[in-house]
């Protein structure tokens, strides 16, 4: 059943409309201005639900698929579709984008705030939907413009400089994209017959020669790993995140980084199986020093923001990991990781942005004994923390076992080192909570505002979302592991790869079950 | 007179002239009712320069039509060569030069001193840089770029309160003069060895239809003179020492004249020599083309980066675009693929880029014409917003932001260089862009990120108006729809020989 209207198209066209509007109207009307961007992201919110909902589980196709000519002569369409692997990820963005417009003020210039979040929201759906490696670059670049200027004209002291590297940076990884994409569908010419930058088209039919799907493969995973991002790329993303504004964190932190993973699952493992195991052992490695080396850096910061900041990298290491043990759990996990990290982690910028609003301050050693102050939110902070350390029962729990669970049958010895990494993020989370949230006040942390209403509504939307993925993942599960099982045969059908048969885990995510 | 009455003159294909005679009748006419009037309309002088410009665009039009069943012919005793390639390139440069008339009429009424003198030299110049784009003959390709420069000196020097502006003229007329020596001199050195200075005669001597003196050292180092004279012009590094002083000095419409008109001449009458005279020889300059194109990028994009003048800045990019360029002439250099599109792609795009950037420029550089430091265009958001947003379109266009034209030009050429596995070249040219997309972004945060300085009312003429609302559309309707100027570039041929 294909539903006649565009949905795909309208999830990317609605925010871009929702955007021009704000900038045609006037200054004067604020009020007016902060109506329609709530209408279009709560809109565009409805419709990724609508799309979850209509969505067939246990279908491992493109659903929704919409495709039209583009620039012919070049054989680029818009070509955009939905699977499993990108479900989620839409749908996070649908949710994430309405509820930092509606929770959180940015201050100063609301219009243009409102507007450049808005296109933001476009170029992500962009990113995840298009089946097209042209029009996919398109978005996955056009992203820096908004995020750039979020940062700039939002963010903290540092801004400037830190939204100067963001873009540079990651247009740096995709500078290698943009050729690796061009000689893809130049090379694949011969096999296909004519030009197309089709991603399904150029994975199904074309084959390269090892050496150069080895290189191709690299092109793109120079880009993805400066998004993700990958040690030792992650350099932007401390400074990024710090200088920030709330908002621009909690998307950066929630989708964007997401897009890096994607790109490797989508375009990575899909169009280049072959090159994508020759590399495994490579980014494996790369993955595990990204856990151990930001659960450390997480440790020693003195900024609570910083110390989030770094516990992405870990947690983004978790989540490479599982895509390159290429296995159906540990995919499942690493998919099912992107969307757990995108709310915890976005939940815990915005309580470290309430922090800030309070205190004027993200220094550790500034704070003290919050918690007899203001224990809901105190508590709030607990709950989404132990997400984030992937405590059982919530959501962080069911996506790091599947990857851990997943990655042991077929990287042994990597998934034993990144399991020290879930202590690690035990250590320096708690003792972070215990330094801002434990002991007595002083003076200045005695006045600190328990939640207002406004924000308590704000993080009981994350903490619904929280708890029901952690209870009950198997929706979610079904919908996913067509998509991933399809790829893994994929990949073993081009590559000398084989699954490990060994242990065959059957996983109940709730973890009573394990084995047979 | 016994010699003289030997002497049968070529036929003289009105008909394809007259996009040249258009702008040649309007300099003329300025120059002549000009200083017998004295007193015009306001935008009098513009208007003929603007009406001389379109006709042209229009006879060009026409005859792009026509050339839909033949691929072009030469004309004057094989003198000229009408094809769609120079077809393309004349629409491309009489389209700036319309531009070019409403930037000069707006600087011109601003500083009080209208007049017909800059306006006729505006279409001289014309003239010259459409004599380049069709010449097929050495000798006529060095008229039409003597025409040019010659009034691109003057034009340059036009601005006789600023001392940067004689001082910009001179130096180009100096330098300039150097690299016409250079090519003139390149010119006879491959006459002595291949008998010729037509550029198809050229292509014939060197395929070995026709026996003559074959001295590789002397072509070789012809061709080598010929490439210093066109890549001094193109402002290819490392000849490129005289563009930035030069684009400051300029008054700013003459700037974006020189960075429009002026590159897609000389770049239009560098590949005409390359592709069609010396066809043969590719493989020869293919390499010297490579190492331009690859030392231009970078020496455009990252001395961009330390400057503090924004016309400077653009003059540096303006160095790295032509960079772009020469990796699609490069590409062409294989004789497969489509590098010669690609090329002219970039270039079309290129000129309504720089056209806009320099309108913008124009906007805020005051009465004397010379307030560009990055500084006076501090919180230009918060003093016009428009117009900051215009500027940014803009520049993230020629940072290659998908979307905007840029990026389809970088795309095309790119990817031309792909299909003729020029990958070093590729990765090169997209890594420089990165280098020299922080130059763009420092422009967008002094506008967009920091409180402005000056509180000068901020007066921008209609006209300017006009110029940058063209380009901005232009930009946004070709990133997103880019589909009818590639098929154009893609039918831009050379005429057989």
């Amino acid at each position: 059943m294909h539903a006649s209207f565009p949905i795909l198209t309208a999830l990317i066209l609605l925010p871009v409309l929702g955007a021009v509007l704000i900038t045609v109207i006037s200054n004067k009307h604020l009020e007016l201005v902060k109506l329609i961007a709530m209408l279009f992201s709560v809109g565009v919110g409805g419709m990724s639900i609508w799309l979850l909902a209509s969505f067939h589980s246990h279908e491992d196709r493109f659903q929704f698929v919409s495709q039209h000519d583009w620039v012919s002569s070049w054989g680029i369409s818009w070509h955009l579709g939905v699977d499993g692997i990108s479900l989620f990820l839409v749908v996070l963005t649908g949710i994430l984008f309405p509820l930092v417009i509606l929770g959180i003020d940015p201050h100063h210039d609301h219009k243009r705030y409102l507007a450049w979040l808005l296109l933001l929201e476009a170029g992500v759906m962009g990113s995840f939907l298009s089946l097209d490696l042209f029009l996919f670059f398109i978005f996955f670049e056009i992203v820096l413009v908004p995020m750039y200027f979020l940062i700039g004209g939002w963010g903290y002291d540092k801004r400037v400089y830190a939204a100067t590297k963001f873009f540079l940076y990651t247009m740096l990884g995709s500078a290698f994209m943009l050729v690796g994409i061009i000689a893809t569908a130049v090379l694949a010419r011969r096999d296909i017959g004519y030009l197309t930058f089709d991603l399904v088209t150029l994975a199904e039919h074309a084959s390269f020669a090892t050496n150069t799907g080895r290189w191709l493969f690299v092109s793109f995973a120079i880009a993805f790993a400066v998004k993700v991002p990958i040690f030792p790329l992650h350099t932007w993303l401390p400074d990024a995140h710090t200088q920030a504004p709330t908002g621009g964190s909690v998307i950066l932190a929630g989708v964007l980084l997401k897009m890096g993973t994607y790109g490797f699952l989508r375009f990575g493992l899909y169009l280049f199986p072959a090159a994508a195991v020759w590399a495994k052992p490579v980014l494996l490695t790369l993955a595990v020093i990204g856990i151990i080396y930001g659960a450390i850096a997480a440790t020693m910061q003195t900024d609570l923001k910083r110390l989030v900041a770094y516990s992405s990298v870990a947690h983004l290491g978790f989540i490479v990991l599982g895509i390159f043990a290429i296995t159906s759990q540990s995919l499942t996990g690493s998919v099912m990781q992107m969307v757990n990290h995108g709310v915890s982690t976005g939940a815990l910028f915005l309580l470290v942005g309430m922090i800030y609003e309070r205190r004027h301050t993200r220094q550790i050693a500034e704070l003290r004994g919050i918690q007899s102050v203001a224990p809901i939110f105190a508590a709030t902070f607990m709950i989404v923390m132990l997400s984030s350390i992937g405590v059982p029962g919530l959501n962080g729990f069911a996506g790091e076992f599947l990857v851990l669970i997943g990655s042991f049958q077929s990287a042994r010895w990597w998934t034993i080192v990144a399991a020290t990494g879930v202590i690690l993020a035990a250590l320096y989370l708690l003792w972070a909570y215990q330094r801002v949230f434990h002991g007595e006040p002083d003076e200045a942390n005695s006045t600190f505002a328990e939640l207002t209403l406004r924000e308590g509504v704000l993080m009981l939307a994350f903490i619904g979302l929280i708890g029901f993925t952690g209870l009950y993942p198997k929706p979610m599960l079904e919908r996913i592991e067509p998509s991933v099982d399809k790829l893994v045969e994929h990949v073993v059908a081009h590559s000398d790869y084989k699954v490990p048969t060994t242990p065959n885990v059957v996983v109940e995510p709730h973890g009573e079950k394990e084995g047979e | 007179m016994v010699l003289a009455a030997g002497l049968v003159g070529p036929s003289i294909p009105w008909v394809e002239l007259i996009p040249i005679l258009s702008l040649l009748g309007g300099a003329c006419f300025l120059l002549l009712v000009g200083s017998l009037v004295p007193n015009w309309p306001r935008r009098g002088y513009a208007w003929v320069t603007g009406v001389s410009a379109v006709v042209a665009i229009v006879a060009n039009a026409i005859k792009w039509n026509n050339l839909y069943y033949n691929k072009g012919a030469l004309f004057l005793a094989d003198a000229i060569s009408i094809d769609r390639f120079s077809v393309l390139a004349s629409i491309a440069i009489c389209l700036a030069l319309v531009m070019s008339a409403l930037l000069v009429s707006a600087y011109l009424l601003r500083m009080n001193a209208d007049g017909p003198e800059l306006y006729a030299l505006l279409l001289t110049a014309g003239i010259g840089a459409l004599v380049m784009v069709s010449a097929n003959d050495l000798i006529v390709l060095f008229l039409g770029l003597e025409t040019l420069s010659l009034s691109l000196y003057l034009l340059a020097a036009s601005n006789r309160d600023r001392e940067e502006s004689q001082e910009s003229g001179l130096k180009y007329f100096i330098l300039g003069g150097f690299s016409s020596a250079f090519f003139l001199y390149g010119v006879a050195l491959i006459f002595g060895s291949t008998g010729s200075t037509k550029i198809s005669g050229i292509s014939e001597a060197l395929s070995g239809n026709i026996s003559v003196l074959r001295t590789d050292a002397l072509l070789l180092v012809g061709i080598g003179m010929l490439l210093v004279g066109l890549g001094f012009k193109v402002s290819a590094a490392p000849f490129h020492i005289w563009t930035p002083d030069v684009y400051e000095g300029a008054p700013t419409p003459v700037t974006a004249f020189m960075a429009s008109v002026g590159k897609v001449a000389a770049f239009a009458a560098l590949m005409r020599v390359l592709m069609v005279g010396l066809e043969q020889r590719a493989d020869d300059w293919r390499p010297v083309v490579w190492a331009l194109a690859l030392l231009t990028v970078f020496v455009g994009s990252i001395l961009a980066v330390v400057q503090t003048n924004v016309k400077r800045m653009l003059a540096y990019s303006s160095i790295s675009h032509a960079g772009f360029i020469l990796v699609g002439v490069e590409a062409a250099g294989h004789m497969s693929g489509d590098g010669i599109a690609s090329s002219m792609n970039y270039l079309a795009i290129y000129t309504v880029l720089v056209m806009g950037s320099f309108a913008i420029v124009l906007a805020m550089s005051g009465n004397s014409d010379g307030e560009t430091n990055l500084s006076d265009f501090k919180g230009l958001a918060k003093r016009r917003p428009a117009l900051a947003l215009a500027f940014t379109v803009l520049l993230f266009a020629q940072a290659g932001v998908p979307l905007t034209a840029g990026f389809v030009a970088k795309f095309a050429v790119i990817k031309s260089a792909v299909e003729v596995d020029s990958y070093v070249l590729a990765v090169a040219a997209m890594v420089a862009a990165v280098i020299g997309a922080y130059l763009y972004l420092r422009i967008a945060v002094s506008m967009w990120l920091e409180e402005p300085v000056s509180e000068n009312e901020i007066s921008v003429d209609p006209a300017v108006v006009v110029v940058i609302a063209l380009a901005v559309v232009a930009t946004l309707v070709v990133g997103l729809f880019p589909e009818l100027l590639l098929q154009a570039t893609r039918l831009a041929r050379f005429a057989p020989r």
